[in-house]
C-alpha cells in the first residue's frame, strides 16, 4: 500500500438535522491526482472544508502523512502543507502577481525584503512547474486561466504538498482546461498530491489516478480510474442507471421566429458588451450559444428577454420589431405576453425568489394573469392547483407547494422554473445554463423535456458554458467571444476542439 | 436571517421575542432598582395602570390605535425592502391636511368632514413619503437618509405654520383653535351609551376599528393579492422582480405612498379622536415607536397588533406609574421603550445560539 498523504477515518459532520458527511473513510495516495465526484449537495465541499479547516468534524480522525491532526483553521491546514484553490478566486485585482502571492505571508516591517525574497522563490516555482506567470503583471488584467495559475502559485509558495482544487475548470475554455491538466500532471510528477473536486466525468477520466464517488453525504465508491468507464461513474453518482445519451431526431425547422441583426450593447462606462450580433432562429430548432462565461452571452439573453435595452440593432420576433416596441409596462413583461419565455442563467438570483413558497414562484412573471386573479385578490386555489400540476408533471421533490423554494435542490428549483415558463406556451424559449448546479438525474429529465419542446415546434435559444450540453442539444451552434459572434457551426460538425478554438477567438 | 434548522417555528416566532422582551424588562428593572425603587412593585403598577381598570384599558387601546397605523406604515415599506423611518414626519404632515380640512369645513356634517379629513390625512401623509420614494426609485438616494431629513423638514415647517399661520388668534400657545364637534371622530363610550353599555370616558374612538380593518386589509393585500406579491418580490429580490417584468421604480414609489398614508391615519386618531385641535409636536414619537412595533411584530399584522398593544400598555402604564412614583419620570418610560427596541430589534438574535443549542440538546435527550 502506497503512503497516504491524507487519510480520513469515520468523519461525520452535521448541520442541524442535515447529516452532511456520514462516516467518511478514505485515503489519498501521495503523489497522485485524486478525483472527488458527486452531485451538488453530495457533501464534497463540506468534506474539503473539513480538511482545509473551515469546519470541524463532529467526530472522526484526520491523518496527514500518517499522523492524526486536528485542523482548527485554514491557517493550520496551510501549516500542514495543504493548499486550496477556490472556485471563486481570492485575489486582489489591482495588485501584481507578486503582491498577491506575498499577501498574508509578509515578513518584516517593510514589504521590500519579503518581495525580493518572494521573487526569487517564485521564479523557481514558475520554472519547476511550468506555470509561466509574470510576477509583475497586474492580476486584474490577466485572463481567468492565468489567474487560476496565480492561485496555484500562491498555495505552492506557502509550501503546499497537497493541493485541493474546487471545480477548477468551471470558468475555463477547453484549451485552458487542458493547460491546467498539464500543470496538474507536472505537479504530480514532482511529488505533489492533487485533489480535484468536480462533477465533470470527462475530466475525472482524463486526469485522475483514483476516484472517490460521493452521494448524499456518503462515500459510495472508491476506484482506480483506469478500472472504470464514464457510465460506471455516472451510475455510482446518481445511484441508478443513467441514460447519458440523448436520442435526437433531425430538426425540422419551420417558420422564422426570431431574427436578430446588428445588435450592439454599450454599457455606461462605454464598454462594448455586444458587437454586431446577428442570427436567425426558427420554430422547431435549438440554437446553442457556446462561449466562456462573460463573453456577452448573458447580455444577449438580457436584451432578448427585455431586461436590458440594446444600444442599437434590430430584433424581430414573429414579425414584430422589438427594439422600437413602445410599452407602458417594463419590456420584460411585454415580451413575455408576446410569447417569449425566459429561463435565466442565474437561477437563484433572477429566476425565483428564494424566500417565496413553491406556489408563489410558480407564478412569478405571470402574477398579473387573469387566470391567477379573482378581482383584486389572487385566486389562491387556482395557483396552488397549477403548482401541484407542475410538481406532478415535472416530478419536483419534495412534492410540496408550501415550502420555501430556497430549500429545494438546484435541480428541483430548475424544474419549477421550467414548468412555469413552459406553461405559458411560448413560441420562443430563452434558456440560460439550464443545468448549472443541477444533479445528473434532473439533467437527464430537463434535456429530454427541452428536446420535446423542440419537436413540438418551439424555437429554443440555449446558452450554456457546458460544451457537452451545447453539443448534445443544439441543432446549430453559435460561438461568442468578446461580445461578438466568432463562428457558427452545424452541431453535427462541431467538436470540442473546433468550438474551443472559436471560444478563444481564433477563427 | 437564516433560521436554525433545530429550532421549531413556534420558538423563533414566539419564544424569542418574549425572551427579548423579558431581557429588556429585566434591565429596566435593574435601573429602577438603582434609583431606589422596587422594580416588582413598579411592574405591578404599570400592568395595573394599563389593564387593571376600564379607563386604563381605554387609554391603552387609544395609544395602541396610533401604534398600529405607524407600525403598519413601517411594515408596508419593509415588505418592499424599504426602511421608512419617516413615519413621524408623514404623520405630522397628515395632521396638517386634517387640520386644513377641519379649519375650513368643520361646519359641514360629520359624514362629509370626517371622510374628507381622512382623505386629506392619506394624501398629505402619502405625498410626504412620495418624495423620498421618488428619490430612491429614480435617483438612488437612500430612503433612510431622506426620510430622516423629511422628519426634520416636517417639524420645521409645522413649527412655522403653527406659530405664524395657524395659531388661534389671541393665544400664545402654538396650536389651532378647537375643531367643531362635527369633525370629531365618535368616542366609543358615546357610541355605546345608547346601547346601554357604559364605557368609561376615554379618548378611545372609532379609529380603533379603522386600525383593525387596516390590519386585515394589510394581510390580504400583502399575502393574497398581486400588488402584495409584486411588493414582496421587489423587497426580497430586486433582480427577480426585473426578470418578472415588475416596474420596480413604480412599486417603490407606490409602496412609499401607501406607507405614508398609513402613518397619516394615525393623525386621525390623535387629532379627531382626542385633542380636537392641532398642537405643536402632537406626533410625540408615535412615528418612531412604529418602527419598534413593526420590528417586534415581524411585519405581520398579528405581530403588529400584539406589539402595538404592548407599546400602548407601556405608554399608558408608564404614565400611571409616573403619577404614583415621582422618581420614575416619563424619560424612564422612554428608556424602557428604548431597551425593548434595542433587544427586540437590534439584538433580535441575541438568544438564538443558546436557544437553538438548548433545543438540540433536548432533541438528543429524547
Amino acid at each position: 500500500m502506497a503512503e497516504l498523504a491524507i487519510e480520513l477515518i469515520g468523519v461525520n459532520k452535521h448541520f442541524g438535522e442535515v447529516h452532511a458527511n456520514k462516516n467518511i473513510t478514505f485515503g489519498v495516495r501521495k503523489g497522485t491526482v485524486h478525483g472527488i465526484i458527486g452531485e451538488n449537495g453530495a457533501g464534497k465541499s463540506t468534506l474539503m472544508s473539513i480538511i482545509y479547516g473551515y469546519y470541524q468534524a463532529d467526530s472522526g480522525t484526520i491523518k496527514i502523512n500518517g499522523k492524526a491532526e486536528r485542523i482548527r483553521s485554514s491557517h493550520a491546514a496551510i501549516g500542514l502543507g495543504i493548499g486550496m484553490v477556490h472556485q471563486h478566486f481570492m485575489l486582489v485585482d489591482p495588485f501584481t502577481v507578486l503582491e498577491n502571492i506575498v499577501l498574508g505571508a509578509e515578513g518584516g516591517i517593510t514589504l521590500d525584503g519579503s518581495l525580493a525574497a518572494a521573487r526569487t522563490h517564485l521564479q523557481k516555482l514558475n520554472q519547476d512547474y511550468g506555470l509561466q506567470v509574470d510576477p509583475d503583471a497586474i492580476v486584474g488584467e490577466l485572463g481567468v486561466g492565468t489567474q487560476q495559475r496565480v492561485e496555484i502559485l500562491k498555495t505552492l509558495y506557502r509550501g503546499a504538498d497537497v493541493l485541493i482544487l474546487d471545480e477548477p475548470t468551471a470558468v475555463l475554455t477547453p484549451q485552458e482546461a487542458d493547460d491546467l491538466f498539464r500543470i496538474l500532471r507536472l505537479l504530480r510528477d514532482q511529488g505533489k498530491t492533487v485533489i480535484l473536486i468536480t462533477h465533470k466525468l470527462r475530466e475525472v477520466l482524463d486526469i485522475t489516478d483514483d476516484v472517490t464517488v460521493m452521494r448524499a453525504g456518503e462515500i459510495v465508491g472508491q476506484v482506480r480510474t483506469a478500472d472504470v468507464t464514464k457510465e460506471d461513474l455516472a451510475d455510482l453518482m446518481v445511484g441508478r442507471k443513467v441514460n447519458m445519451h440523448l436520442d435526437k431526431a433531425a430538426a425540422v425547422p419551420g417558420k422564422k421566429v426570431l431574427s436578430v441583426s446588428g445588435l450592439n450593447l454599450v454599457d455606461s462606462r462605454g464598454v462594448a458588451l455586444l458587437k454586431d450580433i446577428g442570427f436567425d432562429l426558427h420554430a422547431g430548432e435549438i440554437v446553442g450559444i457556446a462561449g466562456v462565461s462573460g463573453n456577452g452571452q448573458s447580455e444577449l439573453l438580457e436584451v432578448l428577454s427585455g431586461m436590458r435595452e440594446a444600444t442599437s440593432g434590430s430584433v424581430q420576433f414573429k414579425g414584430t420589431e422589438l427594439a422600437t416596441l413602445k410599452t407602458r409596462e417594463p419590456k420584460a413583461a411585454a415580451y413575455r405576453k408576446l410569447g417569449i419565455a425566459h429561463i435565466p442563467e442565474d437561477r437563484s438570483r433572477e429566476g425565483m425568489v428564494k424566500d417565496f413558497m413553491t406556489f408563489e414562484n410558480a407564478i412569478l412573471g405571470y402574477h398579473d394573469d387573469p387566470s391567477v386573479r379573482r378581482g383584486f385578490l389572487f385566486n389562491r386555489k387556482a395557483i396552488i392547483e397549477r403548482c401541484r400540476r407542475f410538481i406532478d408533471e415535472f416530478d419536483v421533490r419534495p412534492a410540496l407547494t408550501h415550502r420555501r423554494i430556497g430549500l429545494f435542490s438546484g435541480g428541483n428549483q430548475q424544474k419549477v422554473i421550467l414548468a412555469r415558463e413552459i406553461h405559458a406556451n411560448p413560441d420562443l424559449l430563452l434558456i440560460g445554463q439550464p443545468t448549472r448546479g443541477v444533479d445528473i438525474g434532473a439533467i437527464e429529465f430537463i434535456h429530454k423535456r427541452l428536446m420535446q419542446l423542440r419537436d413540438e415546434g418551439k424555437a429554443l435559444l440555449l446558452v450554456s458554458v457546458e460544451l457537452d450540453e451545447i453539443m448534445a442539444l443544439s441543432d446549430r451552434i453559435i460561438v461568442m467571444n468578446g461580445g461578438a459572434i466568432s463562428g457558427e457551426l452545424p452541431a453535427a460538425e462541431a467538436t470540442a476542439t473546433s468550438l474551443g478554438l472559436l471560444m478563444g477567438g481564433h477563427k | 436571517m437564516s433560521q436554525p434548522a433545530n429550532m421549531p417555528r413556534w420558538a423563533s416566532l414566539w419564544l424569542m421575542p418574549l425572551l427579548n422582551l423579558f431581557a429588556a424588562l429585566f434591565v429596566s428593572g435593574l435601573v429602577i432598582a438603582l434609583i431606589g425603587e422596587d422594580p416588582v412593585e413598579c411592574l405591578k403598577l404599570m400592568i395595573n395602570g394599563a389593564f387593571g381598570y376600564p379607563e386604563g384599558i381605554g387609554y391603552t387601546l387609544f395609544y395602541t390605535t396610533s401604534f398600529i397605523f405607524t407600525g403598519l406604515a413601517v411594515a408596508a415599506a419593509f415588505h418592499a425592502g424599504l426602511f421608512n423611518i419617516g413615519g413621524e414626519g408623514q404623520m405630522y404632515l397628515a395632521g396638517l391636511g386634517v387640520t386644513l380640512v377641519c379649519l375650513q369645513f368643520d361646519y359641514l356634517p360629520a359624514y362629509v368632514v370626517i371622510p374628507l379629513a381622512m382623505l386629506a390625512a392619506i394624501l398629505f401623509g402619502g405625498a410626504w413619503a412620495l418624495v423620498p420614494g421618488y428619490l430612491q426609485a429614480k435617483r438612488g438616494s437612500h430612503i433612510v437618509v431622506t426620510t430622516i431629513m423629511f422628519n426634520f423638514i416636517a417639524s420645521s415647517l409645522m413649527t412655522w405654520l403653527l406659530v405664524d399661520k395657524l395659531r388661534m388668534e389671541g393665544s400664545q400657545t402654538p396650536a389651532t383653535r378647537e375643531f367643531a364637534q362635527n369633525a370629531w371622530v365618535p368616542m366609543l363610550h358615546e357610541w355605546f351609551a345608547p346601547l346601554g353599555v357604559e364605557l368609561p370616558n376615554t379618548p378611545l374612538n372609532a379609529s380603533f376599528f379603522l386600525a383593525l380593518i387596516a390590519l386585515v386589509l394589510f394581510y390580504l393585500v400583502v399575502w393574497h393579492s398581486p400588488k402584495g406579491f409584486v411588493t414582496r418580490t421587489v423587497g426580497l429580490n430586486e433582480k427577480a422582480a426585473r426578470y418578472a417584468g415588475i416596474p420596480v421604480d413604480k412599486v417603490i414609489i407606490a409602496v412609499m405612498c401607501v406607507s405614508g398614508a398609513l402613518a397619516g391615519l394615525a393623525a386621525i386618531n390623535e387629532l379627531l379622536g382626542s385633542t380636537h385641535r392641532m398642537n405643536m409636536g402632537f406626533t410625540n414619537g408615535i412615528g418612531f415607536v412604529g418602527i419598534a412595533v413593526a420590528l417586534m411584530g415581524r411585519n405581520h399584522p398579528v405581530g403588529i397588533l400584539l406589539s402595538a398593544l404592548l407599546f400602548g400598555a407601556l405608554t399608558q402604564g408608564g404614565l400611571d406609574l409616573s403619577f404614583e412614583k415621582p422618581a420614575i419620570t416619563r424619560e424612564m418610560i422612554i428608556f424602557t421603550q428604548g431597551l425593548i427596541i434595542l433587544f427586540c430589534g437590534a439584538l433580535e438574535n441575541l438568544f438564538q445560539t443558546p436557544l437553538s443549542a438548548a433545543f438540540k440538546r433536548m432533541l438528543k435527550n429524547q
